[in-house]
């Protein structure tokens, strides 16, 4: 919580300052709490700060075919610890599924709570208060990012293509996923040098000022949907701090992650600042969580998975924790859209990347009066949704990641027209291998039905109807999620205040998922804790460290 | 030695480029080409290169020899228009430079700091050759710092959010940083590439278009930044560069009515007229001018520290530096010894041909400014200090001037007054802290102030006491790109470098809109 240090020697002074892993050094004095200097814990006595511009953190939200497949070639299936591949410390290795077969791409190095350990030590060496990471300037951290971002956009092509067969999502968005990421680790770069702590105005006799600091070891466990994206918005942040990483890609799609640190270390990271652990959630994801050694936690997954997290972290050793989970985000079309527009955006919205989303646009309210027609051209559109193998470059919608999924929604499905929606297109399987499945939509779905309710992670449409738009904002607001909504609308104070009384971590007014670099992704209540991108994602990735130092 | 530290000192504080890099040039033997071609001579306007409208062209000296390197065109008013033209055509509503994403601009900065990067050898071979500064320091430290400077900014333009007010009422407000428009930038010839890019960052940055002026002493590397930012890929009319004099080309800029903005760096004489006149049409002003910086030495300080960087404060760079540490003030315990091992340092100091690799000082910029500099000289010695070592005239070719050390300087001679730009050191003794805060302060200007102490409290005590802009403790003239940089007093207006530079290259705009209803 708090050190102090009684020196006059000015540099001494500033070493310990540094040094000390405490959320208030006091010099030359001890126990000044001031209104203005942010005062809280590092390690287990606590999160947040109270006091100070800081102090407000803590209150507000903010809203803002398969013979192409056999070609790609598999380079890394190991452990990557200290920019080394290892085996698996109880030998065993597990499988990875091409989602558009079914069947068996390669076997992966299985990380458990060993591996874990090992990576853990390698990244606390790497992070030792001498180590050359720490004494990198922010410059020269800067431009290793860059250079990985470089290195990630001269192999797109091959990434696209190993994206694509361990995830199934078309080349082309494979493409998109993996330049993006490179922007946004080329944005992170740019903060390096602009993560600025503050000076603050005390007491006479006093000088305070606030120091950013990394925060340590950092476990990121990472999805199945995007996953070098995913894995890009946790480095970034991470990495632009200071921090070292303890990444576990998902156990479905390990494959580019793993390919990606082979690019960490060409890129010239000291060995330990990011370390990979391909394996499952109950073994490594668990080691992940509950490790005593790990400063912080960063999970982006299911709501149910987050909690374990959370609890995890808490019972542990009170790591910081910040939760990506997952959504039922509501999309609202007003009677003033212009309708085809609308229908593209809702199509978008929920359809991307084969529904697998967790900002999915999955409650899709309609205004009563355009409601009908509404349905019709989004059938005509699902309808024309390319759906196969995902190397084909007319394809919109590969398949869903696993049997697992692709079995929760049929029975969603069935759920929906056991509670009587009306299934308008779609509604079954596509083909007769892999996981894929038609572009479904249900009209007529009431907010108690379980389609309305739960998410589904799969090519569904829900649509409701509404009358008012006092009535529509409580029903869009009356979940346990708040992700991202939309709102469809010429009318400006109808769109602000829609903007205003989403409860929502994002909203897009006109627009749907226009996720950016620099704007701030995250959850109001339980679609998580913290922001990811833009300047907020940073502070999931620094301790503030108050100094305060007496003039005697 | 000097050379090492000054290395060491400049590399510790950002403007490196890579560890290897540095290495690399610390291994290899560093030769200047001494006859670097002069390919560009024309005015750049609109990513092209033409002759001045009247056809007026100025000779440009290399100041170590006092010989013509080349004509460049000498730009007047009507150049000035066809510049400020093809900044408004590029700052038009809906161009492909309003319209261009944040992160684009970025890139473009990006790309300009490769390229500075690829002719680095170039580029400091001419900067050398028509400024004089040893090429070594053009090579390791003009050069590079550009580099961090341009990448530093490239970070910024997606990253000047507005802010969302907490406003009273059923409002929504927000404000937007946008650019302030057509920018005047007027450049100095101490540090031409440095400068240069210290303007054009944050200009390119925040999304203004601008006119350059260069120093009709130092025009060619500027120029030749023209054919760099035509290849890195610049909208036309984004950045235009002029070479021209002051009364002409200059004043121009500063009175023309569609400039929006005016940035400039040199003497407080000229910034009060540049700023006299901007204040005419309320044009947004920033001044980068002289000062009379106090070094202040305590008696408790590492004293080899001190008296290297106490020398390197004040000649480095020929003495031609706006913060120059000009006023050194040593405590009366340590004044003798001090004095006496600053001199012996001085006499080290080599002057000499600046593409000699073992040059730590080369020529002034001007005849002018050497016998400016010797006049000063002069009326120190009739004031009563005394010269301890140089005084004169070096050679008699090209325009060196002796490293110089006065003691039993006074607060009242014209040398620990007036800005001498040369290489002149002053030593003044203190006995008490309240004393020399006072004395340090009992100026016009406000650049820049050193302390060197090992004394906590001194540190913070005394650098909160000065009235300067920049205050360095135990250390001198440390310009990462992040730390900003100005004056208090008549050293200036605004700052450039680090996130405060964007505020004097934005407007702020608030946008309030009556909305039905609203909640917390």
């Amino acid at each position: 919580l708090a050190a102090g240090v009684i020196t006059k020697d000015l540099s001494r002074a500033l070493q310990f300052v540094e040094q000390l892993q405490a959320g208030s050094v006091w010099v030359n004095q001890y126990g000044a709490l001031q209104f203005q200097a942010p005062f809280g814990g590092f390690k287990e006595s606590g999160h947040g700060r109270e006091l100070g511009r800081y102090g407000l953190a803590e209150y507000y939200e903010m809203s803002s075919s398969d013979s192409q497949a056999r070609k790609v070639e598999i380079k890394y299936t190991q452990i990557f610890i200290n920019n080394e591949w290892h085996k698996a410390a109880n030998g065993k290795t597990f499988p990875v599924i091409n989602p558009s077969t079914g069947e068996e791409i390669c076997q992966v190095e299985e990380a458990t709570r060993v591996d874990v350990d090992k990576a853990v030590k390698a990244a606390r060496k790497a992070f030792d208060i001498e180590s050359p990471w720490r004494k990198y300037e922010p410059v020269a951290r800067a431009n290793l990012m860059r250079k990985f971002a470089t290195l990630l956009r001269r192999d797109v092509d091959y990434l696209s293509k190993l994206e694509t067969l361990n995830n199934g999502k078309s080349v082309e968005d494979s493409k998109g996923d993996i330049l993006a990421s490179a922007d946004c680790i080329d944005y992170y770069a740019g903060w390096v040098d602009k993560i600025t702590g503050e000076t603050i105005p005390g007491g006479c006799d006093q000088m305070i000022f606030t120091r950013h600091e990394p925060i340590g070891v950092c476990g990121q466990i990472i999805p199945w949907n995007y996953p070098i994206m995913m894995m890009a918005w946790k480095f970034g942040p991470a990495l632009a701090c200071g921090n070292v990483i303890v990444l576990k890609p998902a156990e479905q799609t390990p494959l580019t992650a793993l390919y990606c640190a082979s690019l960490i270390k060409e890129a010239g990271f000291p060995p330990g600042v990011v370390n990979v652990v391909p394996g499952d959630g109950p073994q490594c994801g668990n080691a992940i969580s509950v490790h005593e050694d790990i400063d912080k936690v960063a999970f982006t997954g299911s709501v149910e998975v987050g909690k374990k997290v959370q609890e995890a972290a808490a019972k542990s050793n009170l790591k910081r924790v910040s939760l990506e989970l997952g959504g039922k985000s509501p999309l609202i079309i007003c009677e003033d859209a212009d309708i085809d527009y609308a229908v593209s955006v809702a199509h978008r919205a929920i359809f991307t990347n084969a529904a697998q989303n967790c900002t999915a646009g999955s409650r899709t309210f309609v205004h009563s009066k355009i409601y009908d027609e509404f349905i019709a051209r989004s059938v005509e559109l699902a309808k024309k949704r390319v759906v196969g193998d995902p190397f084909d470059p007319d394809t919109e919608q590969g398949p869903q990641i696993n049997d697992s999924q692709f079995q929760k929604i049929l029975s969603y499905i069935e759920s929906a027209k056991k509670d009587g929606a009306k299934l308008e297109c779609g509604g079954e399987r596509a083909g007769n291998k892999g996981y894929f499945i038609k572009p479904t939509i249900f009209s007529g779905v009431k907010d108690n039905m379980k389609i309305a309710r739960e998410e589904i992670f799969g090519p569904v449409m829900s649509v409701l109807k509404f009358d008012s738009y006092e009535e529509v904002i409580k029903r869009a607001n009356g979940t346990s999620f708040g992700l991202g909504a939309g709102v469809i609308t010429k009318d400006l104070t109808r769109g602000l205040t829609f903007a205003q009384q989403l409860q929502a971590g994002s909203v897009w007014v006109n627009d749907y998922d226009a996720v950016c670099n620099q704007a701030p992704f995250g959850g109001f209540k339980q679609s998580g804790h913290g922001r990811e991108l833009g300047r907020y994602g940073l502070e999931a990735y620094y301790e503030v460290k108050t100094v305060v130092i007496k003039l005697v | 030695m000097l050379s090492k530290l000054v290395t060491r000192q400049v590399f510790n504080h950002g403007l490196r480029l890579t560890k290897r890099a540095a290495s690399t040039a610390a291994q290899q033997k560093l030769v200047g080409d001494r006859n670097p071609q002069v390919n560009y001579r024309k005015l750049f306007i609109n990513n092209e290169f033409v002759d001045a409208i009247a056809g007026n062209v100025f000779e440009v000296l290399n100041p170590a020899t006092g010989d013509v390197i080349a004509e460049v065109a000498d730009a007047s008013e009507k150049d000035v228009d066809k510049a400020v033209k093809a900044c408004k055509d590029a700052f038009r509503l809906g161009s492909e430079w309003r319209r261009m994403d944040p992160a684009a601009r970025g890139d473009l900065l990006y790309k300009l700091a490769d390229l500075f990067e690829r002719d680095r050898a170039y580029l400091a071979a001419l900067e050398t050759v028509n400024n004089g500064k040893p090429f070594k320091d053009s090579y390791n430290i003009d050069i590079p710092h550009c580099i961090a400077v341009l990448r530093y900014y490239a970070g910024w333009p997606d990253k000047m959010n507005g802010k969302v007010l907490p406003i009273s009422g059923d409002f929504f407000a927000y404000t937007r940083r946008e650019p302030v428009g057509i920018v005047g930038q007027i450049i100095p010839w101490n540090f031409p590439l440095i400068l240069l890019c210290w303007k054009i960052g944050p200009s390119v940055a925040t999304g203004c278009t601008t006119v350059v002026k260069l120093d009709e002493h130092t025009p060619l590397t500027g120029l030749y930044v023209g054919k760099l930012i035509q290849e890195a890929g610049f909208p036309p009319g984004v950045i235009n560069i002029l070479s021209g004099d002051g009364p002409h080309c200059g004043a121009s800029i500063v009175k023309h009515p569609d400039v929006n903005k005016i940035a400039f760096t040199g003497s407080t004489q000229v910034g009060k007229i540049i700023g006299g006149e901007a204040a005419k049409m309320v044009k947004r002003t920033t001044l980068e001018l002289g000062g009379k910086s106090p070094n202040i030495v305590f008696a408790d300080c590492n004293l080899d520290t001190a008296v290297e960087m106490s020398h390197f404060a004040l000649f480095f760079n020929q003495g031609q530096c706006c913060c120059a540490g000009s006023r050194t003030y040593v405590e009366e315990k340590i004044y003798d010894e001090f004095v006496q091992r600053s001199v012996e340092r001085a006499k080290r100091r080599k002057v000499g041909d600046p593409f000699d690799e073992n040059t730590e000082q080369g020529p002034q910029i001007s005849h002018e400014q050497m016998d400016k500099i010797l006049d000063l000289i002069e009326s120190g010695r009739r004031a009563g200090a005394k010269l301890l070592v140089g005084g004169q005239r070096e050679g008699d070719k090209g325009f060196f001037v002796q490293p110089t050390v006065f003691s039993d300087v006074r607060d009242n001679h014209r040398i620990a007054r007036e800005e001498i730009f040369g290489p002149v050191m002053q030593i003044l003794k203190f006995k008490t802290i309240d004393e020399v805060i006072e004395r340090a302060n009992d100026t016009e200007y406000g650049l820049a102030a050193s302390v060197f102490t090992n004394d906590l409290d001194k540190g913070i005590v005394v650098s909160n006491g000065l009235r300067a802009g920049s205050v360095w403790v135990n250390t001198y003239d440390n310009f990462d790109p992040v730390a900003p940089f100005g004056g208090f007093k008549q050293s200036g207006l605004g700052r450039e470098k680090s996130e405060y530079s964007l505020d004097s290259y934005t407007e702020a705009k608030c946008v309030t809109m009556k909305i039905s209803q609203r909640n917390s």
